[in-house]
């Protein structure tokens, strides 16, 4: 897989809610092809007080007008200064980088799940997923309304249905709460992002259902593709690196 | 044109820019990026008898200016690697060097034995520098008798280019260098990782799996930089210089230290193509200082 590091320009950077931004970039030149579940790692401006990379999924490629979006959620040094950023500043990342999810077939009756800025691989995936809304539902988590990234547009590719764990909005509780988790015999494919207890419940829920189920981890990594050994997740094929083997994975593999 | 060509006690390569061990896989990675033949040579991952799946996680910590690492030399052995990496990877125009580990001197010899059987691979780097290991490794590094009697074994069973990577987790790094150098060295590459520690103060709980690892990048450069600067003083056998380089002038720095060509690790992480911008960079530099060869730079520094 050809993979680069490219120059971005940043073209807006939108404050969705307290800790979440959306960041538009253009590449400069061509955008190689990136699909739902991969990543890129980007550098963090600023000088010198953030070393590493950091690695955010892509939430949106368009590849006619050469742009990424990011949904970037504030966890830390690294997410807060890139959350700084200005439009007109440049933006190195490495892309595109890792395995995403693996696209479902026409006939597929697919629940997606994302719990707070795990939604954006999950609602780029529905872009790309071609199904019509109704085989297409797509539960967002969040843990109140004020955390909740909207995701109104996405309408005309996916049934979007939304929990809150304060109930304001949507079903209270947690993601598995929601009435889907109840007849989980009605899809061919769960797909989730989000944090671990979460992707660890639905897998657990999948595996008893016998349903198709791929999750994405975001372990901790340093180069983002392959060659550090740094992120790695035991799986029945010993241990493998998120960046590379992952970082969706299909539960069938994980040691979970 | 400036020549960049340098030999290293028969082991020739195009330019003095090597990646470093353990940061540029087997080469396949960085050829989604770009063609590995551009480089010096490709160090590969450091191998052992057999397979090892490492340390567990978490085995990375950002730090100010680097990383720790306690990766544990994580390979597939070295009969998975003669037999599903070296065919993949055996017609890059590079040299390709392989790095060797043990947890015992028969260890080490018995990769040796089947590394010496493979036609591309230039050279062989002995790593007795793995602080992430709990046997062998970084325990035949910090002794003088330790690193002679691997040294001594090894080199009886390979005839090629052989470098020994040094540990500079030791009091006086120049007395190794002289011990391997005693035994048969051809090269030696230095420096491994600094052992450190890094502590999330409010979970009261270390950041790595192991407690400690190895730290790299920009932050162990002068230190680095200064045992190169030493080492080139102490032998007359070449000196590959490592530790923290980022960018043209860092490599320049070391090869005004004395080193004979450099190698690029942690800085791959950050960006792949450091190692063709260190080209780019040096051929300038000697261009400007009307220096003809790159072998004009090593140990050049004006006191």
């Amino acid at each position: 897989m050809q993979k680069a590091v490219t120059s971005f320009t940043v073209l807006s950077n939108q404050a969705l809610n307290a800790s979440n931004h959306l960041l538009r970039l253009r590449a400069a030149g061509p955008l190689l092809p990136v699909s739902p579940g991969q990543f890129v790692n980007v550098e963090i401006p600023g000088g010198s007080e953030v070393f590493l990379r950091r690695p955010f999924s892509v939430f949106e490629a368009d590849a006619e007008r050469g742009e990424l979006s990011l949904l970037v959620k504030i966890v830390g040094r690294g997410s807060r200064h890139l959350c700084d950023v200005v439009p007109g500043q440049p933006l190195s990342l490495v892309y595109p980088l890792g395995r995403g999810y693996t696209l479902p077939g026409k006939e597929e009756r697919v629940l997606a799940v994302g719990g707070g800025s795990g939604v954006a691989p999950l609602l780029f995936l529905s872009l790309r997923a071609g199904l019509a809304p109704e085989q297409m539902q797509v539960i967002l988590g969040a843990r109140s309304l004020a955390d909740h990234i909207p995701a109104g547009h996405y309408s005309r590719h996916a049934t979007l249905s939304y929990t809150t764990e304060d109930g304001s909005l949507g079903v209270k509780g947690m993601v598995t709460d929601h009435p889907h988790f109840r007849n989980l015999g009605e899809f061919s494919r769960i797909y989730t992002c989000g944090p671990l207890p979460m992707m660890k419940a639905i897998a657990a829920r999948a595996a008893a259902a016998g349903c198709f189920c791929e999750v994405s981890l975001e372990n901790l990594m340093a180069c983002g593709f392959g060659v550090c050994l740094c992120c790695i997740e035991p799986t029945v094929h010993g241990n493998q690196c998120v960046c590379t083997e992952g970082p969706v994975f299909n539960i069938n593999d994980l040691k979970w | 044109m400036v020549n960049l060509a340098v030999d290293i006690k028969g082991l020739h390569l195009k330019n003095p820019v090597m990646t470093a061990s353990g940061c540029s896989g087997f080469g396949t990675e960085l050829a989604d990026f770009y063609d590995p033949s551009l480089l010096g040579a490709v160090l590969l991952k450091g191998i052992t008898p057999r397979n090892r799946e490492g340390n567990p996680y978490p085995r990375m910590a950002e730090t100010a200016s680097g990383m720790l690492n306690a990766v544990g030399l994580q390979n597939k052995g070295v009969d998975y690697f003669i037999s599903e990496i070296y065919p993949r990877i055996k017609d890059y125009d590079t040299a390709l060097i392989v790095n060797v580990n043990g947890s015992t001197v028969e260890e080490y010899v018995e990769v040796t034995e089947k590394i010496a059987g493979l036609d591309r691979i230039a050279a062989m780097e002995l790593n007795i520098s793995c602080p992430n290991v709990k046997e062998g490794g970084m325990a035949f590094g910090v002794s003088c008798p330790g690193a002679a009697a691997v040294t001594r074994e090894v080199r009886k069973a390979y005839p090629k280019t052989l470098i020994v990577k040094l540990s500079p987790n030791v009091t006086d790094i120049t007395e190794i260098a002289r011990a391997v150098e005693g035994e048969g060295a051809d090269a030696v590459s230095l420096v491994n990782t600094f052992l450190g520690m890094a502590i999330d103060a409010e979970k009261r709980r270390p950041l790595l799996s192991t407690v400690t690892g190895g730290l790299s990048g920009p932050a162990i450069k002068p230190i680095a930089l200064r045992m190169v600067w030493q080492v080139s003083h102490a032998v007359t056998i070449p000196v590959i210089g490592l530790g923290g380089i980022m960018n043209a002038t860092d490599a320049i720095e070391f090869f005004l230290a004395g080193a004979s060509a450099v190698q690029v690790g942690t800085a791959l992480f950050k960006d792949p193509f450091t190692p063709l911008h260190i080209l780019e960079g040096l051929q300038k530099y000697l261009l400007k200082h009307h220096f003809s060869s790159i072998s004009d730079l090593v140990g050049n520094l004006q006191m």
